[in-house]
Formats: structure tokens, sequence, C-alpha cells
């Protein structure tokens, strides 16, 4: 070989110095996360046990999972026509419809919840669902409503994007072999939209689980009373208790990246459903 | 009988204008005509998963306009097959039995009979996903099959075969008809497809039907330079009708041909395969004889594509096992022959 040959072209140099900084980035990124992570786990894992064990974890763990299954259900229950209608039904205007439901997305949570807040305390609605037993304002139905809110827009955004996959057409041939609308989309476009259904409600239970500015709006952060993990996290970080705080946020993290997992398994993208807007940090 | 009035239909790019259809019942009839014609559009819309801009839509008498697809008894098999991915070839085939609330051990035994006409017996526990293209068509034809509709219709259901499959294919289609006589609609882009299935042929062209006849009036007969060229006619020109059995070609050809009561400027077409060349002038009723000289030669399977410059370019299918005995190449000096009645003037 020639020394010529075995000269470093300026182009070659070029092309290792855009390689390096790449790598670069996706390295400190990726430390950057990864450490953070660590700082709260190695404090809250070692009393995560003990913690468990104490009342208040205890309450803001059953209250937490309650609420954010019926905050899940409630958004399965509404994702799922309104993505079948928005997708399948040439509605007028249903761009402009679609637009409309993504906007909690894009709002900060907390003015989800000052909204909230306005509309069941200060109307004759909510006064009204005050009378028949149904008070939302500063109530643990309020966490619910708070967090199905909030979290609609993920669970129908994913739900149209799964819609939107299914052929059109394999609707049809079920109807040329004798479905009617309803049939056709429970005996086809539902099981073939399974994968999307439960990525979809994986990820809308996690965000329910650490929904926390629109909550702490509408029913306010009231130990043992309305106190999810994060509010429990929020209030022994206020006063200096650490080790609970920490545990809370231990049991956030876990239970966060797990669902990320079992999302991705199922072929979800969390890109795909924060596409357009900002993924609003809890 | 299923007919179809002045139908007309937008949707996309796709454009439906004025489709006047009858179709009689058992009949196997296609519809042909290049891609993007608007072909899937229209059984779509007889299918009613359309509702038409205009127009009406009858089948057996009775009007089929607040007619949902379940209640039309009309069976569809798309181009790519549409088989639901999530049952299996069996439950797939059995879907319309079991929606109709069939006894399990009923509907078993029938998918597994079809299943067999169809020769697909042994994959019926299988997955859509892990077929073969022709295999999947099979399925897909026996599942709209299975719930005995009075008219099938059929998109390009040959298209994604390769050329094996697809005339072991064709003549299982011809015998499944013949076995269970439903009215066909069958839509392709591909000639040679219609012409072995077809009982008529509709021609389609920018989202109208232009011609409708049996496969032998619309080979032989084209009725407009286009489809003249869609069906194959290599040899369209254009020339004068002079009296009423010869036409003087623009070139300045005579050829010999029974014009009918057309003068004037007319069209002139001659199917390649029925001009023969030979190295000496034929002694044959045929009265059009030209000489020419050989200027390509394009081989194409079984058959030769050999193109004669008669004062016109002439082309003639010849047989690749005549190419090699008459030895036949570019600069040979061969006369063109055919009869006046291969000529088609339109």
């Amino acid at each position: 070989m020639t020394a010529e040959a075995n000269k470093i072209k300026p182009t070659q140099r070029k092309n290792a110095v855009f390689s390096a900084i790449v790598s670069l980035c996706i390295a400190i990124l990726a430390g950057f996360i990864v450490l953070a992570l660590y700082m709260v786990l190695a404090r809250g894992l070692p009393n995560l046990w003990a913690s468990l064990h104490t009342a208040e974890i205890m309450f803001a763990m059953k209250l937490s999972l309650l609420t954010s299954l019926a905050s899940t259900a409630l958004c399965v229950l509404f994702a799922v026509p309104v993505a079948y209608g928005l997708t399948r039904f040439n509605i007028k205007g249903g761009g402009v419809l679609s637009m409309i439901m993504d906007i909690p997305m894009a709002l900060p949570p907390i003015v989800s919840g000052v909204a909230l807040l306005l509309l069941f305390g200060t109307t004759a609605f909510g006064r009204w669902l005050t009378a028949i037993g149904l008070p939302l304002v500063f109530t643990v139905q309020g966490i619910v409503v708070a967090q199905f809110f909030v979290n609609m827009p993920y669970m129908l955004r994913v739900m149209r994007s799964t819609f939107e996959d299914i052929d059109a057409r394999m609707e049809f041939v079920a109807r040329t072999l004798g479905c009617s609308r309803s049939q056709a989309f429970f005996k086809v476009t539902l099981p073939l939209s399974k994968n999307g259904l439960v990525a979809g409600a994986v990820i809308t239970w996690a965000r329910a689980l650490g929904e926390f500015g629109a909550a702490l709006m509408l029913v306010g952060a009231t130990r043992l009373k309305t106190e999810t993990l994060p509010v429990s996290l929020y209030l022994n970080m206020s006063c200096g208790d650490l080790e609970l705080a920490l545990a809370a946020a231990s049991i956030l993290i876990v239970i966060s990246v797990l669902s990320l997992f079992i999302f991705e398994a199922m072929g979800g993208s969390p890109a795909g459903i924060t596409r357009g807007t900002g993924w609003r940090s809890r | 009988m299923i007919e179809l009035k002045n139908v007309q239909k937008h949707l996309g790019v796709f454009h439906l204008k004025d489709i006047n259809l009858a179709v009689e019942p058992g009949e196997y009839f296609v519809i042909l005509g290049a891609t993007g014609t608007g072909k899937t559009l229209i059984l779509e819309t007889i299918a009613g998963l359309y509702r038409p801009d205009g127009g009406s839509i009858s089948h057996a008498g009775r009007d089929l306009q607040n007619v949902p697809p379940e209640e039309r008894d009309i069976g569809f098999v798309y181009q790519d097959y549409a088989l639901f991915p999530h049952l299996s070839v069996g439950e797939n085939i059995g879907f319309g039995l079991k929606l109709r609330k069939q006894d399990t051990t009923e509907i078993r035994a029938k998918v597994e009979q079809i299943a067999g006409l169809f020769g697909i017996a042994h994959l019926l526990d299988r997955y859509p996903g892990t077929l073969s293209g022709g295999e999947q068509q099979r399925a897909a034809i026996a599942r709209a099959l299975m719930v005995e509709p009075r008219i099938l219709l059929l998109d390009e259901p040959l298209s994604a075969l390769d050329p094996r499959s697809k005339e072991s294919f064709k003549r299982e289609l011809k015998r499944v008809h013949q076995l269970l006589k439903p009215t066909v609609i069958h839509v392709t882009h591909d000639f040679s497809v219609a012409l072995s299935l077809a009982d008529r042929i509709a021609l389609m062209h920018d989202g109208s039907i232009v011609q409708v006849g049996t496969p032998t009036e619309v080979f032989r007969r084209p009725c407009n330079r286009a489809l003249a060229e869609f069906v194959g006619m290599e040899n369209i020109y254009m020339g004068l009708a002079d009296g009423a059995d010869e036409v003087v070609l623009n070139e300045g050809l005579r050829v010999a041909a029974s014009c009918g009561d057309r003068s004037g400027q007319v069209n002139l077409a001659v199917r390649p395969e029925d001009i023969l060349l030979s190295y000496e002038e034929l002694e044959s009723s045929a009265r059009n004889s030209f000489k020419g000289t050989v200027t390509e030669v394009a081989l194409q399977g079984v058959l030769a594509r050999v193109t004669v410059d008669v004062g016109v370019p002439l082309v003639s299918f010849v047989t690749t096992q005549s190419l090699e005995q008459q030895d036949l190449a570019a600069g040979a000096q061969v006369w063109a022959t055919f009869k006046s009645s291969s000529v088609h003037v339109f």
C-alpha cells in the first residue's frame, strides 16, 4: 500500500468528527437520565420495604391504584368509540374535533386543574353533581376526573393510529359476509386493535398514576384523604421526610419504566402519541 | 339480473361516469380496464360499501338503494384478499356461517368441503399470514362463497399470482363457477384473464363503460383506437375507406377489407396472429399480400414478434419453431399475407 493511500483524507476526518459528536450527545443524554434516576433509586430502594408498611404509603398506593384504574377504564370507554368514529365516519370537521380533544395534552396540567375546578366548583352543573351525590371538588372521584381529563388524549391518539392502521376493507368484507356495522367492529376491528388497546391503556394508566397538577388544583393535597403517590411525594418532600418521599418516588419510577417496556412490547410508540405536541411533565 | 343504471360516483381521484350494466344470473361478467379507471370502486358501489352519487342499482328487480351490504347477498374478494389476520383459515372461511349461528360441527363440515374444492383443506388451522398468495386467494374466495351469495364480486383476484399459479387458478375459477353458478362480476386489467373466463366483457375507460360484448367481439372488433391497443391489436392504422371493400392507408397502402357502410376516414386494425409470413407469395384466397423487409425480431416466450416494413410497419406473431425453420431474421425479404376478413375497420 502506498503512503498516499494511508494518509487520512480531510473528508474522512470530518466524518470522524461528526460521528464523535453524535455519539457524545447520545452518551450525555443517556448518562444524564440514568444518573438522575439512580439518585432517587439509590436512596429510595433500601428503605422501600419499610416504607411500604407505613400507613401513609399504603394509603397512597391504594388510592393511586384505585383512581388510576378507574380513570384508565373511563379513558378506554370513551377513546374507543370516539377514535373509531373519527377515523371511520367521514365526519365533517373531524380534523377540528380531533384537535379539540387533543388540547388537554398540550395544556399544563395545572391549567386543566383550574378549568375543572371552575367547572365543578362554581357552576350549576357542579352543584347538581353534588346534589346527586357525585361531588368532584376535594373528593376522590375528583382525582379520577382530573386524571381522565388530562390523559384522555393519550389513549385517544393511540386508538386513532391503531384504527387508522387497520384496513377499512376488512370491515367491508365482514359486511358482505353478513355483519352489521357493530358486528364488523366487534368481530373484526376490535380484535385486531388488541395490541394498540393494551399499549394505550398501559401508558394511560402509568400517566394516571403520576398525575399531579390537575388533581392538586381540583381536590387539593390532603394527607390520608386525597393523598396519591405523587401527592405523598410532594407532601413528604415539603416537610422533610425524605425517606417516605423517595419511597413514593421509587415506586413511581419502577411502575413507569415497567409500563414503558410493556408499551414498547405491544408495538406502541411513545413518539407516536406525543407527535406534534409536547410531552408535558407531570 | 343485476342492473346498474346511470350510476355515478366520485371518490378521491376516481370518478364513475354514467355506468350502465346488466349482468344476467349465472353469468361470468368481466369488467376490463387499465389500472386506475375506477374498477374497484364499481364493485364497492355494487356491494353497497359506497352509496352512488346518482343512478340506481337493482338486483332481481329490487332497488338496492337502501339495502345495507350485509343484506345484499353479495360476496366480495379483494385484490389483496383481506383475510382476517386474527382468525385461522378455517375460521375465516366459516366466518359468515358462524355469524348465521349455524351448528359448529355443521360449519366445520361445510368449511372442509369447500376447502377441499379449492385444495386448501390442509391449511385450515394455519393463519393467513403464513400462506402463499395463491393459498390466501383460494381462502378468500372460499370465504366469500361459503355464504352462497347470489353475486360474487372479484377484484383482480389473479393479479398477485405468479404466471403458473395464475393458469391453474383460472381453471379452478372456471370449474367452481360452473359448479356453483353464482353470478360473477370480475374486474381485471389483464386481457388474457378476461378472454379465458368471461361470458361477456365490458371494456372500461376513464370511468365509463365503452363497449360490452362477448370476448370474441371485444377481441376482434374493439370500438375505438385506445381499446384496440388495449386488447393487443398491434397493427392499427388510419386510412380512407374507398368503396365498400378497400381502405387506402394514409401511407398509401391499399388494404382489402369489408368496410360495411363506413366511408371516409376510418381506423383499421389487424391482429398480429392473423398475419402469415413467407418467402414466396402464397397461393391462397387471402387478398392482402405485401412484400417487405423484416426490421426486427423479438422473442417473447413461445411466440416471436416479427416486424415487417411493407410501407407501414406490420407486426406478426410467429411461433419460435417456424422462426427457426424459416430462418427469419432482420433484413430478410418476406411476404406478409392476411385475409380481408381479418381486417377490422372502425
